[in-house]
């Protein structure tokens, strides 16, 4: 037996994000139920989210965020030798979506699966590319967080309606002499499983939106101190703070409480509404569009959602 | 630790203006949290949370709905 060729590091090459067209606004959604402008804005933070329309799916969305990462990347499909989607919300259980992702960007034959953490699916699945990468179980990962929620929310439940939206991020992963990728803390709340759930396939989402809250304002940041901590930076030496865009009152709870003073803090939920596991990669990738982070800085990224699960890790911004 | 009402009220109206901003002098036994403060259940569950820090007690959320009153809430942490 033979130990492969393995690699220092591993780092982020390249983002990408995709929303689909269709902007749905908080006064589009007060014409159908009882809500408002202000309302929403107050409680959750929202303006606007993307929707996709009935023939888009997990996959086209995925499809496009890769694909913009590997444009990114500098890398061709060929290069590729792993595709990883972060998913909870695919239009089906078999097959699934990785494999088709990665036929349809032309990346011939690679290790392909997903992976459902809820909300905080692209950190689990960084941090399993990050290891795959350096134990040489590939060379390349494509990874992705896609979601297609407004499939499952009941569209006459404010509770829910005002909150999920679709879209899509992604990342290409690969080999470094130096550490790209710190080391993962994730972990779980399983006696909280009913805080989020879908109870069967015909049934659409529920939400305990103060238990969620609850917990995320005092539980996170110190998983978000802890992932600082192990990979040896400061909080105070962070270019980017990138937690899922679940709330903005929760964003801003943690940020404060991380105590990250330089940080840009990722808002992107204003526009484009919580889309689970596609939510910190279309937030950082746009943030980087805009030239809001500087390339070599480094990102606190902070995934927690259903589960309850989470996960943190710093990055290296591309 | 017991406190007095009055402790329990001066500390609810700190917490409650570093959270929402109402002045403290504002927050008194008889006010309604949602009625007359206009505070909703997400600020309800920061002040139940950031109480639990100053009192020592928890107030989960499944009795944090039932506390209309500020005098609810200092009746709850009294009990």
């Amino acid at each position: 037996m033979r130990i492969p060729d393995v690699a220092p590091g591993a780092r982020v090459l390249a983002f990408g994000g995709y929303q689909p067209s269709k902007v749905v606004t908080n006064d589009d959604l007060a014409e159908t139920m009882d809500t408002n402008d202000e309302w929403i804005q107050s409680r959750v933070g929202i303006k606007e989210r993307r929707i996709a329309p009935a023939g888009e799916s997990v996959t086209d969305m995925a499809v496009q965020a890769g694909g913009k990462a590997l444009a990114a990347s500098g890398l061709s499909a060929g290069d590729i030798d792993l595709v990883i989607v972060a998913t909870c919300t695919p239009e089906t259980q078999i097959p699934n979506v990785s494999a088709s992702v990665a036929h349809r960007l032309g990346i011939h034959a690679p290790g392909a699966f997903d992976v459902n953490a809820a909300c905080a699916g692209f950190c689990y699945a960084l941090a399993t590319a990050s290891a795959a990468v350096r134990g040489g179980a590939a060379r390349h990962v494509l990874v992705i967080g896609a979601e297609k929620l407004s499939q499952w929310v009941d569209w006459t439940d404010r509770a829910t309606a005002v909150i999920f939206a679709d879209g899509a991020g992604a990342a290409v992963v690969g080999p470094s002499e130096t550490p790209g990728i710190g080391p993962v803390v994730w972990g779980s709340a399983g006696d909280k499983a009913d805080a989020i759930y879908v109870k069967d396939r015909s049934s659409f989402l529920y939400q305990e939106g103060q238990t969620v809250f609850r917990w995320a304002t005092t539980a996170l940041h110190p998983v978000a101190k802890e992932a600082c901590e192990r990979a040896g930076v400061d909080p105070a030496e962070l270019s980017a703070f990138v937690p899922h865009q679940a709330n903005l009152r929760i964003v801003e709870a943690i940020a404060r409480k991380l105590g990250a003073e330089k940080a840009a803090v990722a808002r992107d939920i204003v526009l484009a509404g919580n889309t689970s596991a596609a939510s910190i990669p279309l937030a950082l990738s746009r943030m980087i569009e805009r030239g809001e982070v500087p390339s070599g800085g480094l990102a606190l990224l902070l995934g927690f959602g259903a589960g309850l699960t989470y996960a943190g890790q710093v990055i290296e911004i591309p | 630790m017991a406190f007095s009402e009055q402790e329990i009220l001066e500390g609810l109206g700190k917490i409650i203006n570093e959270i929402t901003g109402i002045p403290a002098s504002e927050v008194t036994p008889d006010k309604s949290f949602v009625d007359d403060l206009d505070i909703d259940s997400l600020s309800m569950v920061e002040i139940a949370v950031a109480a639990q820090d100053e009192f020592g007690v928890e107030i989960p959320d499944d009795q944090l709905k039932n506390l209309k009153t500020v005098k609810d809430v200092i009746n709850f942490i009294n009990a």
